[in-house]
Protein backbone atom coordinates (compact mmCIF):
# COMPACT_ATOMS: atom_id res chain seq x y z
CA UNK A 1 0.00 0.00 0.00
CA UNK A 2 1.63 3.26 -1.04
CA UNK A 3 2.05 5.78 1.76
CA UNK A 4 2.73 9.06 0.04
CA UNK A 5 2.89 11.12 3.25
CA UNK A 6 5.94 9.38 4.59
CA UNK A 7 9.36 10.92 3.96
CA UNK A 8 10.56 7.43 3.03
CA UNK A 9 9.23 4.36 1.31
CA UNK A 10 8.85 1.45 3.76
CA UNK A 11 9.05 -0.94 0.82
CA UNK A 12 12.70 -0.02 0.37
CA UNK A 13 13.46 -1.29 3.85
CA UNK A 14 11.52 -4.50 3.53
CA UNK A 15 14.49 -6.67 2.54
CA UNK A 16 16.71 -5.42 5.37
CA UNK A 17 17.45 -8.11 7.96
CA UNK A 18 17.46 -6.72 11.49
CA UNK A 19 18.85 -8.66 14.43
CA UNK A 20 18.15 -7.91 18.07
CA UNK A 21 21.80 -7.15 18.68
CA UNK A 22 21.70 -4.23 16.25
CA UNK A 23 23.38 -6.05 13.36
CA UNK A 24 21.69 -5.15 10.08
CA UNK A 25 22.23 -6.79 6.73
CA UNK A 26 21.22 -5.47 3.35
CA UNK A 27 21.07 -8.42 0.93
CA UNK A 28 20.75 -6.07 -2.06
CA UNK A 29 24.23 -4.62 -1.59
CA UNK A 30 25.92 -7.05 0.79
CA UNK A 31 26.63 -4.21 3.20
CA UNK A 32 26.11 -4.69 6.87
CA UNK A 33 25.41 -2.03 9.45
CA UNK A 34 25.40 -1.58 13.19
CA UNK A 35 22.73 0.41 14.98
CA UNK A 36 22.14 1.34 18.57
CA UNK A 37 18.91 0.33 20.30
CA UNK A 38 16.97 3.44 19.33
CA UNK A 39 18.29 3.20 15.77
CA UNK A 40 17.11 -0.38 15.57
CA UNK A 41 13.71 0.52 17.00
CA UNK A 42 13.37 3.39 14.54
CA UNK A 43 14.31 1.22 11.61
CA UNK A 44 11.82 -1.46 12.64
CA UNK A 45 9.08 1.15 12.99
CA UNK A 46 9.92 2.59 9.58
CA UNK A 47 9.66 -0.89 8.06
CA UNK A 48 6.24 -1.14 9.66
CA UNK A 49 5.25 2.07 7.94
CA UNK A 50 4.96 4.31 10.99
CA UNK A 51 5.28 8.00 10.35
CA UNK A 52 7.97 10.09 12.13
CA UNK A 53 5.57 11.43 14.77
CA UNK A 54 4.41 7.92 15.65
CA UNK A 55 8.01 6.71 15.76
CA UNK A 56 8.92 9.50 18.17
CA UNK A 57 6.00 8.56 20.42
CA UNK A 58 7.09 4.94 20.35
CA UNK A 59 10.69 5.86 21.25
CA UNK A 60 9.49 8.03 24.12
CA UNK A 61 7.47 5.12 25.45
CA UNK A 62 10.28 2.62 25.16
CA UNK A 63 13.22 4.72 26.31
CA UNK A 64 13.58 7.26 29.03
CA UNK A 65 15.23 10.65 28.80
CA UNK A 66 14.65 11.62 25.16
CA UNK A 67 14.33 15.36 24.54
CA UNK A 68 14.29 16.39 20.87
CA UNK A 69 13.16 12.97 19.64
CA UNK A 70 11.35 14.28 16.53
CA UNK A 71 14.49 16.08 15.36
CA UNK A 72 16.53 12.97 16.05
CA UNK A 73 14.19 10.79 13.99
CA UNK A 74 14.40 13.26 11.10
CA UNK A 75 18.19 13.22 11.42
CA UNK A 76 18.18 9.42 11.37
CA UNK A 77 16.15 9.35 8.17
CA UNK A 78 18.71 11.73 6.63
CA UNK A 79 21.44 9.37 7.75
CA UNK A 80 19.69 6.43 6.05
CA UNK A 81 19.47 8.50 2.92
CA UNK A 82 23.21 9.25 3.06
CA UNK A 83 23.88 5.55 3.45
CA UNK A 84 21.66 4.83 0.43
CA UNK A 85 19.23 2.72 2.43
CA UNK A 86 16.29 4.93 1.50
CA UNK A 87 15.98 7.25 -1.46
CA UNK A 88 15.07 10.88 -1.31
CA UNK A 89 11.36 11.37 -1.83
CA UNK A 90 10.06 14.35 -3.67
CA UNK A 91 7.48 16.23 -1.65
CA UNK A 92 3.96 14.98 -2.30
CA UNK B 1 10.62 -1.28 29.22
CA UNK B 2 11.28 2.42 29.76
CA UNK B 3 14.31 1.70 31.91
CA UNK B 4 16.43 1.83 28.80
CA UNK B 5 18.23 5.15 28.43
CA UNK B 6 17.46 7.12 25.30
CA UNK B 7 20.25 7.77 22.85
CA UNK B 8 20.00 9.52 19.50
CA UNK B 9 19.19 6.79 16.94
CA UNK B 10 22.38 5.93 15.10
CA UNK B 11 23.44 3.57 12.37
CA UNK B 12 26.84 3.03 10.78
CA UNK B 13 28.04 0.91 7.92
CA UNK B 14 30.42 -1.82 8.99
CA UNK B 15 33.74 -1.87 7.25
CA UNK B 16 35.55 -5.12 6.69
CA UNK B 17 39.26 -5.52 6.46
CA UNK B 18 39.75 -2.47 8.61
CA UNK B 19 39.78 -2.40 12.37
CA UNK B 20 36.26 -2.30 13.63
CA UNK B 21 35.94 1.34 14.45
CA UNK B 22 32.26 1.44 15.10
CA UNK B 23 29.67 -0.75 16.60
CA UNK B 24 29.27 -2.57 19.81
CA UNK B 25 31.97 -2.73 22.39
CA UNK B 26 31.61 -4.79 25.49
CA UNK B 27 34.44 -2.94 27.16
CA UNK B 28 33.11 0.59 27.01
CA UNK B 29 33.81 1.86 30.46
CA UNK B 30 32.14 4.79 32.08
CA UNK B 31 33.60 6.97 34.76
CA UNK B 32 30.69 8.09 36.91
CA UNK B 33 32.58 8.80 40.08
CA UNK B 34 35.96 9.28 41.66
CA UNK B 35 36.48 7.75 45.10
CA UNK B 36 32.73 7.53 45.52
CA UNK B 37 32.06 11.15 44.60
CA UNK B 38 29.86 11.71 41.57
CA UNK B 39 31.53 13.49 38.70
CA UNK B 40 28.38 15.43 37.98
CA UNK B 41 28.17 16.65 41.58
CA UNK B 42 31.83 17.72 41.46
CA UNK B 43 31.26 19.78 38.32
CA UNK B 44 28.13 21.33 39.78
CA UNK B 45 29.93 22.38 42.93
CA UNK B 46 33.33 23.42 41.53
CA UNK B 47 32.63 24.13 37.87
CA UNK B 48 33.70 22.53 34.61
CA UNK B 49 36.37 21.84 33.56
CA UNK B 50 37.83 20.63 36.83
CA UNK B 51 41.01 18.86 37.84
CA UNK B 52 40.37 16.20 40.47
CA UNK B 53 43.05 14.41 42.45
CA UNK B 54 42.47 11.31 44.53
CA UNK B 55 44.46 11.54 47.75
CA UNK B 56 43.76 7.87 48.37
CA UNK B 57 45.25 6.79 45.07
CA UNK B 58 48.18 9.15 45.45
CA UNK B 59 49.12 7.94 48.91
CA UNK B 60 48.67 4.32 47.95
CA UNK B 61 51.00 4.74 45.01
CA UNK B 62 53.67 6.62 46.97
CA UNK B 63 53.61 3.97 49.68
CA UNK B 64 53.86 1.24 47.09
CA UNK B 65 56.95 2.92 45.60
CA UNK B 66 58.51 3.66 48.97
CA UNK B 67 58.03 0.10 50.14
CA UNK B 68 59.23 -1.41 46.85
CA UNK B 69 62.59 0.29 47.45
CA UNK B 70 62.74 0.05 51.26
CA UNK B 71 62.17 -3.70 51.14
CA UNK B 72 65.12 -4.19 48.87
CA UNK B 73 67.35 -1.34 49.95
CA UNK B 74 66.61 0.30 53.31
CA UNK B 75 68.71 3.43 52.80
CA UNK B 76 66.53 4.92 50.07
CA UNK B 77 65.32 8.53 50.07
CA UNK B 78 62.33 9.39 47.93
CA UNK B 79 62.53 12.89 46.43
CA UNK B 80 59.39 14.50 45.07
CA UNK B 81 59.99 15.94 41.61
CA UNK B 82 58.26 19.29 41.99
CA UNK B 83 57.97 20.00 38.30
CA UNK B 84 55.71 16.99 37.86
CA UNK B 85 53.10 18.67 40.05
CA UNK B 86 53.93 21.41 42.51
CA UNK B 87 50.51 22.24 43.85
CA UNK B 88 51.00 22.88 47.57
CA UNK B 89 48.55 20.19 48.62
CA UNK B 90 50.18 17.57 46.39
CA UNK B 91 53.68 18.42 47.62
CA UNK B 92 52.43 18.40 51.21
CA UNK B 93 51.03 14.88 50.77
CA UNK B 94 54.35 13.78 49.32
CA UNK B 95 56.29 15.32 52.20
CA UNK B 96 53.92 13.74 54.72
CA UNK B 97 54.69 10.43 53.08
CA UNK B 98 58.37 11.00 53.73
CA UNK B 99 59.62 12.37 50.41
CA UNK B 100 62.05 15.25 50.43
CA UNK B 101 61.85 17.88 47.66
CA UNK B 102 63.54 17.73 44.26
CA UNK B 103 63.57 21.11 42.51
CA UNK B 104 65.06 22.35 39.26
CA UNK B 105 64.71 26.12 39.59
CA UNK B 106 64.76 28.97 42.07
CA UNK B 107 61.00 29.24 41.87
CA UNK B 108 60.54 25.61 42.83
CA UNK B 109 63.16 26.02 45.54
CA UNK B 110 61.21 28.94 47.02
CA UNK B 111 58.03 26.91 46.85
CA UNK B 112 59.60 24.04 48.79
CA UNK B 113 60.98 26.40 51.43
CA UNK B 114 57.61 28.11 51.71
CA UNK B 115 56.04 24.71 52.40
CA UNK B 116 58.46 24.27 55.29
CA UNK B 117 61.08 22.02 53.72
CA UNK B 118 64.48 22.85 55.23
CA UNK B 119 67.28 23.42 52.73
CA UNK B 120 69.02 20.15 53.59
CA UNK B 121 65.86 18.30 52.50
CA UNK B 122 65.88 19.90 49.06
CA UNK B 123 67.68 18.32 46.13
CA UNK B 124 68.60 21.20 43.84
CA UNK B 125 68.96 20.06 40.22
CA UNK B 126 68.61 22.02 37.01
CA UNK B 127 70.78 23.28 34.18
CA UNK B 128 70.47 27.01 34.86
CA UNK B 129 70.81 27.85 38.52
CA UNK B 130 71.60 31.52 39.13
CA UNK B 131 74.24 32.87 41.47
CA UNK B 132 71.58 34.23 43.82
CA UNK B 133 69.84 30.87 43.94
CA UNK B 134 73.09 29.03 44.55
CA UNK B 135 74.08 31.42 47.35
CA UNK B 136 70.84 30.67 49.13
CA UNK B 137 71.17 26.94 48.50
CA UNK B 138 74.70 26.95 49.89
CA UNK B 139 73.67 28.92 52.96
CA UNK B 140 70.78 26.54 53.59
CA UNK B 141 72.86 23.42 52.89
CA UNK B 142 70.70 22.18 50.04
CA UNK B 143 71.71 19.02 48.21
CA UNK B 144 73.20 20.51 45.05
CA UNK B 145 73.84 18.55 41.87
CA UNK B 146 75.93 20.62 39.49
CA UNK B 147 74.99 20.41 35.85
CA UNK B 148 78.18 21.83 34.30
CA UNK B 149 81.65 23.13 35.11
CA UNK B 150 80.56 26.77 35.13
CA UNK B 151 78.23 25.96 38.01
CA UNK B 152 81.13 24.40 39.90
CA UNK B 153 83.29 27.51 39.31
CA UNK B 154 80.44 29.68 40.54
CA UNK B 155 80.11 27.54 43.66
CA UNK B 156 83.86 27.86 44.25
CA UNK B 157 83.51 31.62 44.04
CA UNK B 158 80.63 31.57 46.56
CA UNK B 159 82.69 29.32 48.82
CA UNK B 160 85.66 31.70 48.67
CA UNK B 161 83.49 34.70 49.45
CA UNK B 162 81.48 33.17 52.24
CA UNK B 163 84.05 30.88 53.79
CA UNK B 164 81.63 27.97 53.51
CA UNK B 165 82.59 24.58 52.11
CA UNK B 166 79.54 23.62 50.06
CA UNK B 167 78.91 19.96 49.40
CA UNK B 168 78.40 19.61 45.67
CA UNK B 169 77.35 16.59 43.68
CA UNK B 170 77.52 16.05 39.94
CA UNK B 171 74.84 15.24 37.44
CA UNK B 172 76.18 12.53 35.21
CA UNK B 173 75.03 11.81 31.69
CA UNK B 174 75.59 8.20 30.79
CA UNK B 175 74.75 5.63 28.17
CA UNK B 176 72.13 3.33 29.70
CA UNK B 177 71.43 1.73 26.35
CA UNK B 178 68.21 3.54 25.62
CA UNK B 179 67.22 5.83 22.83
CA UNK B 180 67.09 8.79 22.86
CA UNK B 181 70.07 9.35 25.10
CA UNK B 182 69.64 12.43 27.25
CA UNK B 183 73.11 13.88 27.04
CA UNK B 184 72.33 17.57 27.27
CA UNK B 185 72.03 17.43 31.04
CA UNK B 186 75.02 16.95 33.29
CA UNK B 187 78.53 15.87 32.38
CA UNK B 188 79.44 12.82 30.33
CA UNK B 189 80.62 9.70 32.08
CA UNK B 190 82.09 7.91 29.08
CA UNK B 191 84.00 10.95 27.77
CA UNK B 192 85.59 11.70 31.14
CA UNK B 193 83.84 15.01 31.79
CA UNK B 194 82.10 13.74 34.91
CA UNK B 195 85.44 12.57 36.34
CA UNK B 196 86.98 15.93 35.55
CA UNK B 197 84.18 17.66 37.48
CA UNK B 198 84.51 15.30 40.43
CA UNK B 199 88.29 15.91 40.53
CA UNK B 200 87.75 19.63 40.49
CA UNK B 201 85.32 19.37 43.44
CA UNK B 202 87.35 16.88 45.45
CA UNK B 203 90.76 18.40 44.83
CA UNK B 204 89.99 22.07 44.31
CA UNK B 205 90.06 22.71 48.02
CA UNK B 206 86.92 24.81 48.16
CA UNK B 207 84.14 22.25 47.85
CA UNK B 208 83.28 18.85 49.29
CA UNK B 209 82.10 16.02 47.07
CA UNK B 210 78.40 15.28 47.29
CA UNK B 211 76.39 12.71 45.36
CA UNK B 212 76.32 11.32 41.86
CA UNK B 213 73.10 11.98 40.03
CA UNK B 214 71.66 10.81 36.74
CA UNK B 215 68.24 11.03 35.13
CA UNK B 216 68.30 8.88 32.04
CA UNK B 217 65.03 9.92 30.43
CA UNK B 218 61.32 9.90 30.96
CA UNK B 219 58.67 7.22 30.42
CA UNK B 220 61.49 4.70 30.19
CA UNK B 221 59.76 1.37 29.70
CA UNK B 222 62.84 -0.73 30.29
CA UNK B 223 63.82 -1.38 33.94
CA UNK B 224 67.08 -2.96 32.72
CA UNK B 225 68.22 0.50 31.60
CA UNK B 226 68.12 1.57 35.25
CA UNK B 227 70.12 -1.50 36.17
CA UNK B 228 72.81 -0.44 33.69
CA UNK B 229 72.73 3.17 34.92
CA UNK B 230 72.96 2.11 38.57
CA UNK B 231 75.85 -0.24 37.81
CA UNK B 232 77.70 2.55 36.01
CA UNK B 233 77.20 4.97 38.90
CA UNK B 234 78.29 2.33 41.41
CA UNK B 235 81.45 1.65 39.39
CA UNK B 236 82.08 5.35 39.06
CA UNK B 237 81.75 5.77 42.83
CA UNK B 238 84.24 2.95 43.39
CA UNK B 239 86.67 4.48 40.91
CA UNK B 240 86.40 7.86 42.64
CA UNK B 241 87.01 6.34 46.01
CA UNK B 242 90.02 4.39 44.78
CA UNK B 243 91.64 7.28 42.98
CA UNK B 244 90.78 10.15 45.30
CA UNK B 245 90.02 8.60 48.64
CA UNK B 246 86.61 10.25 48.87
CA UNK B 247 83.28 8.57 48.64
CA UNK B 248 80.24 10.22 47.04
CA UNK B 249 77.58 10.90 49.68
CA UNK B 250 74.83 9.21 47.65
CA UNK B 251 73.78 8.01 44.23
CA UNK B 252 70.62 9.46 42.71
CA UNK B 253 68.96 7.55 39.87
CA UNK B 254 66.54 10.38 39.02
CA UNK B 255 63.06 9.64 37.73
CA UNK B 256 61.57 8.57 34.44
CA UNK B 257 59.62 5.48 35.44
CA UNK B 258 56.61 5.02 33.15
CA UNK B 259 53.10 5.70 34.39
CA UNK B 260 50.10 3.68 33.30
CA UNK B 261 49.42 6.01 30.42
CA UNK B 262 49.38 5.19 26.72
CA UNK B 263 51.95 6.81 24.47
CA UNK B 264 50.62 8.35 21.27
CA UNK B 265 53.06 6.17 19.35
CA UNK B 266 52.03 3.00 21.10
CA UNK B 267 50.13 0.45 19.03
CA UNK B 268 48.10 -1.21 21.73
CA UNK B 269 46.19 0.97 24.12
CA UNK B 270 46.56 0.37 27.80
CA UNK B 271 49.10 -0.10 30.44
CA UNK B 272 52.44 -1.43 29.34
CA UNK B 273 54.34 0.18 32.17
CA UNK B 274 56.49 -2.09 34.31
CA UNK B 275 55.65 -2.10 38.01
CA UNK B 276 57.62 0.11 40.39
CA UNK B 277 59.00 -3.10 41.86
CA UNK B 278 60.62 -3.94 38.53
CA UNK B 279 62.50 -0.65 38.51
CA UNK B 280 63.39 -1.03 42.18
CA UNK B 281 64.70 -4.53 41.59
CA UNK B 282 66.88 -3.46 38.66
CA UNK B 283 68.36 -0.48 40.51
CA UNK B 284 68.94 -2.01 43.92
CA UNK B 285 70.35 -5.31 42.70
CA UNK B 286 72.85 -3.40 40.53
CA UNK B 287 73.89 -1.24 43.49
CA UNK B 288 74.24 -4.24 45.77
CA UNK B 289 76.33 -6.06 43.15
CA UNK B 290 78.40 -2.93 42.53
CA UNK B 291 79.17 -2.49 46.20
CA UNK B 292 80.37 -6.03 46.72
CA UNK B 293 83.99 -4.91 46.25
CA UNK B 294 83.88 -2.06 48.75
CA UNK B 295 81.41 -3.43 51.23
CA UNK B 296 79.54 -0.14 51.59
CA UNK B 297 76.19 0.61 50.06
CA UNK B 298 75.66 4.19 49.02
CA UNK B 299 72.48 6.02 50.07
CA UNK B 300 70.04 5.91 47.16
CA UNK B 301 67.90 8.83 46.01
CA UNK B 302 64.93 8.30 43.70
CA UNK B 303 63.14 11.18 41.97
CA UNK B 304 60.29 9.40 40.24
CA UNK B 305 57.55 11.86 39.26
CA UNK B 306 54.92 10.87 36.73
CA UNK B 307 54.76 7.26 37.90
CA UNK B 308 53.50 8.45 41.29
CA UNK B 309 51.02 11.14 40.38
CA UNK B 310 49.67 10.50 36.88
CA UNK B 311 47.04 7.95 37.92
CA UNK B 312 45.74 10.11 40.76
CA UNK B 313 44.64 12.95 38.47
CA UNK B 314 41.50 13.24 36.32
CA UNK B 315 40.26 16.18 34.30
CA UNK B 316 36.49 16.52 34.22
CA UNK B 317 35.06 18.30 31.24
CA UNK B 318 31.67 18.91 29.62
CA UNK B 319 30.47 18.45 26.07
CA UNK B 320 29.68 21.76 24.40
CA UNK B 321 28.61 20.59 20.95
CA UNK B 322 28.59 17.65 18.59
CA UNK B 323 29.06 17.74 14.85
CA UNK B 324 29.91 15.76 11.74
CA UNK B 325 33.11 16.64 9.93
CA UNK B 326 33.27 16.81 6.13
CA UNK B 327 34.55 13.25 6.13
CA UNK B 328 31.45 12.08 7.97
CA UNK B 329 33.42 11.49 11.12
CA UNK B 330 31.80 12.43 14.36
CA UNK B 331 33.38 15.20 16.43
CA UNK B 332 32.67 16.80 19.76
CA UNK B 333 33.72 20.11 21.25
CA UNK B 334 34.52 20.03 24.96
CA UNK B 335 35.24 22.82 27.42
CA UNK B 336 38.84 21.78 28.18
CA UNK B 337 41.67 22.41 25.75
CA UNK B 338 45.32 21.57 25.22
CA UNK B 339 46.25 24.60 27.32
CA UNK B 340 45.30 22.39 30.29
CA UNK B 341 46.51 19.14 28.79
CA UNK B 342 49.99 19.61 27.54
CA UNK B 343 50.39 15.86 27.78
CA UNK B 344 47.75 15.29 25.10
CA UNK B 345 50.57 15.84 22.59
CA UNK B 346 52.27 12.61 23.43
CA UNK B 347 49.77 10.51 25.34
CA UNK B 348 46.60 8.92 24.09
CA UNK B 349 44.55 9.96 27.10
CA UNK B 350 41.50 7.94 28.08
CA UNK B 351 38.25 9.78 27.63
CA UNK B 352 35.24 8.17 29.27
CA UNK B 353 31.67 9.39 29.60
CA UNK B 354 30.36 9.88 33.12
CA UNK B 355 27.11 8.07 32.46
CA UNK B 356 26.96 4.44 31.60
CA UNK B 357 26.04 4.31 27.98
CA UNK B 358 24.72 1.64 25.75
CA UNK B 359 27.84 0.07 24.35
CA UNK B 360 27.28 1.54 20.91
CA UNK B 361 30.25 3.63 20.06
CA UNK B 362 31.61 5.52 17.14
CA UNK B 363 35.09 6.90 16.58
CA UNK B 364 34.96 10.53 17.57
CA UNK B 365 37.38 13.42 17.32
CA UNK B 366 37.60 15.39 20.55
CA UNK B 367 38.32 19.10 20.20
CA UNK B 368 38.86 21.73 22.86
CA UNK B 369 37.48 25.27 23.05
CA UNK B 370 40.58 27.20 22.00
CA UNK B 371 39.56 28.25 18.49
CA UNK B 372 42.90 26.91 17.25
CA UNK B 373 43.44 24.03 14.89
CA UNK B 374 45.99 22.49 17.25
CA UNK B 375 43.42 22.14 20.01
CA UNK B 376 42.73 18.46 19.61
CA UNK B 377 42.67 16.19 22.65
CA UNK B 378 42.17 12.97 20.67
CA UNK B 379 41.96 12.51 16.91
CA UNK B 380 39.83 9.48 17.38
CA UNK B 381 38.36 7.80 20.40
CA UNK B 382 35.37 5.44 20.56
CA UNK B 383 32.57 7.29 22.32
CA UNK B 384 28.82 6.83 22.58
CA UNK B 385 26.40 9.44 21.41
CA UNK B 386 26.91 12.50 23.59
CA UNK B 387 24.78 15.53 24.30
CA UNK B 388 25.79 19.05 25.26
CA UNK B 389 26.31 19.27 29.00
CA UNK B 390 27.31 15.65 29.41
CA UNK B 391 30.40 15.09 31.53
CA UNK B 392 33.51 13.28 30.45
CA UNK B 393 36.49 12.19 32.50
CA UNK B 394 39.97 12.45 30.96
CA UNK B 395 42.51 10.26 32.65
CA UNK B 396 45.30 9.86 33.72
CA UNK B 397 46.37 13.49 33.85
CA UNK B 398 48.07 13.94 37.22
CA UNK B 399 51.57 14.60 35.89
CA UNK B 400 52.82 17.71 34.07
CA UNK B 401 49.34 19.05 33.34
CA UNK B 402 48.63 21.50 36.14
CA UNK B 403 52.25 22.70 36.22
CA UNK B 404 52.39 23.18 32.45
CA UNK B 405 48.91 24.62 32.02
CA UNK B 406 48.45 28.18 30.91
CA UNK B 407 45.75 30.72 30.40
CA UNK B 408 44.88 30.95 26.77
CA UNK B 409 41.61 32.64 25.93
CA UNK B 410 40.27 31.00 29.08
CA UNK B 411 41.21 31.19 32.73
CA UNK B 412 42.41 28.05 34.43
CA UNK B 413 39.90 25.89 36.28
CA UNK B 414 39.76 24.86 39.91
CA UNK B 415 41.61 21.86 41.29
CA UNK B 416 40.12 19.68 44.00
CA UNK B 417 41.53 16.79 45.95
CA UNK B 418 39.24 14.12 47.32
CA UNK B 419 40.58 13.32 50.74
CA UNK B 420 40.86 9.86 52.22
CA UNK B 421 37.44 10.22 53.84
CA UNK B 422 35.93 10.82 50.41
CA UNK B 423 35.34 14.56 50.80
CA UNK B 424 36.38 16.86 47.96
CA UNK B 425 38.54 19.77 49.10
CA UNK B 426 39.44 22.77 46.97
CA UNK B 427 43.22 22.95 46.55
CA UNK B 428 43.35 25.64 43.87
CA UNK B 429 40.45 27.94 43.18
CA UNK B 430 39.29 28.70 39.66
CA UNK B 431 41.09 31.74 38.33
CA UNK B 432 39.45 35.15 38.03
CA UNK B 433 40.28 37.86 35.52
CA UNK B 434 42.46 39.64 38.08
CA UNK B 435 44.80 36.64 38.09
CA UNK B 436 45.46 37.36 34.43
CA UNK B 437 45.54 41.13 34.49
CA UNK B 438 47.20 41.62 37.88
CA UNK B 439 50.79 41.77 36.59
CA UNK B 440 49.88 43.95 33.60
CA UNK B 441 50.65 47.66 33.43
CA UNK B 442 48.60 49.86 31.13
CA UNK B 443 50.35 53.18 30.46
CA UNK B 444 48.11 56.08 31.47
CA UNK B 445 48.09 57.51 27.94
CA UNK B 446 46.58 54.33 26.51
CA UNK B 447 43.61 54.16 28.83
CA UNK B 448 40.35 54.36 26.99
CA UNK B 449 39.10 57.94 27.13
CA UNK B 450 42.50 59.42 27.94
CA UNK B 451 43.05 62.69 26.05
CA UNK B 452 45.92 62.48 23.62
CA UNK B 453 47.96 65.65 23.50
CA UNK B 454 49.36 66.21 20.05
CA UNK B 455 49.77 63.72 17.29
CA UNK B 456 51.25 60.32 17.95
CA UNK B 457 54.79 59.73 16.68
CA UNK B 458 53.46 57.50 13.94
CA UNK B 459 51.25 60.28 12.64
CA UNK B 460 54.11 62.79 12.77
CA UNK B 461 56.30 60.52 10.72
CA UNK B 462 53.52 60.06 8.23
CA UNK B 463 53.19 63.82 7.82
CA UNK B 464 56.89 64.44 7.52
CA UNK B 465 57.38 61.58 5.07
C1 LIG C 1 66.17 15.79 37.30
C2 LIG C 1 64.84 15.20 37.20
N1 LIG C 1 64.42 14.33 38.14
C3 LIG C 1 63.18 13.76 38.10
C4 LIG C 1 62.29 14.05 37.10
C5 LIG C 1 60.95 13.38 37.09
O1 LIG C 1 60.78 12.64 35.92
P1 LIG C 1 59.53 11.65 35.73
O2 LIG C 1 58.30 12.44 35.94
O3 LIG C 1 59.66 11.19 34.32
O4 LIG C 1 59.68 10.55 36.72
C6 LIG C 1 62.69 14.94 36.09
C7 LIG C 1 61.78 15.26 34.99
O5 LIG C 1 62.10 15.56 33.89
C8 LIG C 1 63.98 15.52 36.14
O6 LIG C 1 64.38 16.39 35.21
Amino acid sequence: MPTPDLPYDPAELRTLALSDTGFIFDPRTGHSYSANATGLATLAAMKDGLDPAAIATKLRAEFKGGAAVEDDVAGFVDLLRELGLVRARSAP
Amino acid sequence: MADRIYERPAIVRNTFGAMNKVGRRGDLSNHAEIDGVSIDALCKEFGSPLFVFSERRLRARVREAREAFARRYPSTTMCWSYKTNYLDAICAVMHQEGSIAEVVSGMEYDKARRLGMPGDKIVFNGPAKTETELRRAVAERAIIHADHLEEIYLLEKIAAETGATPTVGVRVSLDAGIYPRWDRFGLGLENGQAMQAVKRIARGGKLALGGLHTHIGTFVLEPAAYGRAAAKLADFATEIEKSMGVRPTHVDLGGGFASTNTLATQYHAGAIAPGIGDYAEAITSALIAGASGTGTLPRLFIETGRALIDEAGTLLTSVVATKRLSTGKRAIVIDAGVNLLFTAWWYRLNIAPARSAEAFVEDTAVYGPLCMNIDCIRESVPLPDLRPGERLAIHPVGAYTVTQSMQFINLRPAVVMINEQGTPELIRRAEVLEDLTGPEVLPERLKLGATTSGATPALKIAREG
